[in-house]
């Protein structure tokens, strides 16, 4: 590496609540970033609006914090303009569900190569606690005092059924796991879904810590799961009760966008000239 | 049948101005037809413009479409037809009004009457078109190139520039299908020189070739076509949209060209998606340009915010419809001007321009994109159906000697490592762009509030410094921004103040009232913010009296200026039924104020 930025710290000490899951989902991006040998002025990191947004202030590497719900938008034109970046999605349940639901759907229809990360801790919690998109039937929030009447998504169940070619998921108390999650994403060929479920320990007393190490287990350990049968991965990416899975459910190969669209096999846009475009073919249609 | 020879328009003895007007169904190639018979003329060295009226659905439904071709310049659609092509009965019910005494009306006596009901003498012209079609066995559809033959012989024209566009027209479609199409045109022809021998509206040959550079002869195309030119030419090679009447044809010539001119188009889910990743492309370092409706401007509000505070440059064509909500889709207004200067909450600079005609997309195109790299800042470009859909002849566009301008950009080699800030402090406002991936430093784009370096800030004195610095920029954009124009003498008893695309209409209206002694002057509004307070004082200030001419119900314009400079103009001309200004409406107008 010959980048003088390269440890990816700076001197802006993190804001997030005393044991937020956030801090550890910070650890294990740097950890990957230093696994991948990324240097920090070829990493992109595309926040939305939530607690993972502050992210933009912890971490040396590029940034766009952009709007709530729209960091998929904004990583897909950045990724689009230059290729050669190594760009990631920095969202959250409320970012990515519910204010940028349809972004996802058809993110997934394009399978850009972009990794996405999806700061799950079932709250909107910057806003103190109402229910997320992902937030379980039943529990009590400010927003649902009578318990909450909608079903959660299922983000990792989405992606598979809607023709996305990387789902996973990990838990930000799992650092190793988290950050060997995040290199299998980013080496993926295409959109990778990384679901990272994250208790939050001001809004939400169901999904703590301990709820999450009784229930989860390791598809890595499950002895023949491939992640390559949709099927089976949408029948595991279902499963949430006494048992949650992590690990990767689905992994495919497919074309990327970027691939299918022959300008860009010259090279990124961002490294074309401007000027002296030749337009005598496209002006005959108009004489 | 005598013959009768008449001028039709009669200014100049030698001039030529005429309009033709072809109706019916949605579904028939109405549009298809008036594009191939305007660019025949194009092509003779007419000019020629063009505008067309269709409901909102794809088959079914009156359409129009109408060319005024002429052998001096045109701007703008007048009301009177002297040539009507009436597929069905309906657009001869629906147009009779509009025709001038003597005017021709090409039909189809087979497949419905026509006795005129009139006292105006039309000379009602009975083309068997269905017949030589079926004669031919051609399809349907090509019941308009015989109609297209008609007027050739019925202006006599040369038949063989009309060969010559249905060649070009069906060039990919093989050899078989231009030599049908030729053959029923040419069945039209001679229908109409046989059984109307002594009938001859106007005789007319090809002008001799245009001078250098622009011996090619003419473009004919629309304003959408021109801002796509524009784009490419200026340098835009990402082009995110989603689809909107009027503005989704900037999107399908740009998504045509894409392979030939190293482009990417995408079509995105909706508009708040095209502006983001418009935004993320800029942030990259790429030029982008996205394009929607009034409808799809309201989604993208927040985005046009996201610019204005990461600084990001961003140009955002909105092709005004009449609203509020889905209004009337397929017309003409110039309603979102107030919508445009203030979308979005808090407060950021913008630019706004609002180009007039054809030429003006190109040119207004290729300064948005260098002003919004330059100050960093989105640009709006405003248009509407009239300007984005309407066909004008124009003289060939300069896209080689394209002055393309990208302001300050942190050079590589001057990288003093991390010390970087996106948003640091300058005398002009401006900070110097880096993109991402430039060696040994980071680029921080920030949506919060931030300090110099792009981190987040809620602190007091930073905010003042960087709202202050963002806001500094307009002082010396404002330097360089292109001042409205005074069209006519300055003493005039009478100064027309409008924007946009009103400005064919007006125009045309000055120049009749000149021709019947009614001197006026015109002050025309294309970049609207920054406001240009000095040449508006100053020229209103002279004037005697003044007439606002907008397309909408609240005289946006008037009202701008009355905040800026205090000046209230108190006869306004305004317009919101969906159609555009007829320059014989202006006339009126003004000649009941002189």
């Amino acid at each position: 590496m010959t980048d003088n930025l390269s440890n990816h710290n700076i001197l802006h000490k993190p804001n997030w609540c005393p044991g937020c899951g956030n801090f550890g989902i910070l650890s294990a991006l740097k950890k990957a970033f230093e696994k991948l040998s990324l240097p920090s002025h070829k990493i992109l990191l595309v926040e939305g609006i939530g607690c993972h947004g502050h992210m933009v202030n912890f971490i040396e590497t590029n940034h766009f914090e952009g709007l709530h719900g729209r960091p998929l938008a904004v990583a897909q034109g950045a990724k689009l303009a230059n290729h050669d970046l190594n760009v990631f999605v920095i969202s959250g349940d409320g970012d990515f569900l519910g204010e940028g639901g349809n972004h996802f759907l058809h993110a997934l229809r394009r399978n850009i190569n972009l990794t996405c990360l999806l700061f799950n801790n079932q709250r909107y919690s910057l806003t103190t606690g109402q229910a997320s998109p992902t937030t379980e039937k039943g529990d009590k929030t400010k927003t649902s005092p009578q318990g909450l009447i909608e079903e959660p998504l299922n983000p990792v169940a989405l992606a598979i059924a809607n023709g996305g070619t990387f789902a996973a998921r990990s838990f930000s108390g799992d650092i190793l796991h988290l950050t060997d999650i995040i290199i299998k994403a980013h080496q993926h060929e295409g959109l990778a879904i990384v679901d990272i479920l994250q208790p939050c320990i001001s809004f939400n007393k169901l999904n703590t810590v301990e709820y999450f190490r009784k229930r989860l287990y390791k598809l890595e350990e499950i002895s023949n799961y491939q992640a390559d049968n949709r099927l089976e991965a949408y029948e595991r990416a279902l499963e949430w009760g006494d048992k949650i899975p992590i690990g990767v459910f689905y992994r495919k190969e497919k074309q990327t966008y970027e691939n299918a669209l022959l300008t860009l096999t010259e090279g990124p846009l961002v490294s074309r000239p401007l000027g002296g475009i030749d337009l005598e073919g496209v002006l005959k249609e108009y004489r | 049948m005598s013959a009768q020879f008449f001028k039709v328009e009669p200014s100049k003895s030698s001039s030529v101005d005429f309009t033709w007007k072809i109706g019916g169904e949605a579904g028939w190639g109405i549009k298809s037809a008036g594009l191939n018979l305007s660019k025949a003329f194009v092509r003779g060295g007419y000019h020629v413009f063009s505008y067309d009226e269709y409901p909102s659905l794809v088959r079914g439904g009156h359409n129009c479409y109408q060319a005024r071709i002429s052998s001096e310049k045109v701007r703008s659609q007048v009301l009177d037809v002297d040539i009507l092509v009436a597929l069905n009965k309906e657009t001869f019910d629906l147009h009779i009004s509009e025709l001038k005494p003597h005017a021709a009306v090409i039909y189809d006596g087979r497949h419905f009457n026509l006795v005129d009901p009139t006292d105006k003498k039309l000379r009602l012209i009975n083309i068997p078109l269905r017949e030589i079609i079926k004669k031919h066995e051609a399809m349907e559809i090509m019941m308009n190139n015989v109609a297209l033959g008609a007027t050739i012989a019925l202006v006599d024209y040369d038949f063989d520039i009309l060969a010559g566009i249905i060649s070009d027209q069906f060039a990919n479609k093989g050899e078989e299908i231009i030599k049908q199409n030729i053959k029923v045109a040419r069945a039209g022809y001679d229908h109409f020189k046989k059984n109307y021998p002594s009938v001859k509206l106007l005789s007319l040959t090809p002008l001799p070739p245009l001078p250098h550079p622009h011996q090619d002869s003419r473009l004919l195309l629309t304003g959408n076509e021109a801002i796509a030119l524009g784009a490419v030419s200026g340098g835009v090679k990402f082009f995110p949209a989603y689809p909107m009447t009027p503005a989704s044809s900037i999107l399908h010539s740009l998504a045509e060209w894409a392979q030939e001119l190293g482009l990417v188009v995408v079509q995105t889910e909706d508009e708040i998606s095209a502006v983001n990743m418009a935004i993320g492309g800029a942030y990259s370092g790429v030029r982008t340009v996205t394009a929607t409706s009034g409808g799809g401007f309201c989604l993208m509000t927040e985005g046009l915010g996201l610019a204005g505070m990461t600084e990001t440059p961003l140009v955002i064509v909105n092709a005004q419809r009449p609203g509020p909500a889905t209004g009337v889709p397929t017309w003409t207004e110039q309603g979102d001007l107030r919508f445009t200067l203030h979308a979005h909450q808090g407060t950021f600079p913008r630019v706004i321009a609002a180009p007039g005609d054809v030429a003006e997309a190109f040119e207004v195109t290729i300064n948005a994109l260098n002003l919004a790299e330059k100050y960093q800042l989105p640009v709006i470009i405003l248009t509407d159906k009239l300007l984005s859909e309407s066909h004008e002849s124009t003289e060939v566009f300069d896209y080689q000697g394209v002055k393309i301008e990208r302001g300050k950009i942190h050079k590589e080699s001057q990288s003093d490592s991390s010390k970087y800030g996106r948003y640091a402090f300058t005398k002009d406002g401006i900070s110097p762009r880096a993109f991402p991936g430039t060696a040994n430093i980071t680029v921080r784009a920030n949506s919060d509030e931030h300090d110099e370096f792009g981190f987040s800030t809620e602190d007091s004195k930073i905010r003042i410094a960087m709202m202050n610095k963002r806001q500094m920029k307009l002082k010396h954009l404002d330097k360089e921004l292109p001042q409205p124009r005074l069209y006519g003498p300055p003493q005039a008893p009478l100064t027309v103040v409008g924007w946009g695309t009103t400005k064919g209409p007006i125009l045309e209206a000055q120049k009749m009232l000149t021709a019947a002694g009614i001197p006026t002057n015109f002050l025309h509004f294309v970049y609207l913010t920054p406001f240009p307070l000095e040449t508006v004082t100053k020229v209103l200030n002279q004037s005697k009296k003044i007439l606002d001419v907008e397309g909408n119900f609240d005289a946006a314009l008037a009202g701008l200026i009355r905040e800026k400079t205090g000046i209230e103009i108190k006869e306004k001309l305004l317009k919101y039924d969906g159609r555009p200004f007829y320059p014989s409406e202006i006339v009126n107008r003004v000649k009941s104020l002189v």
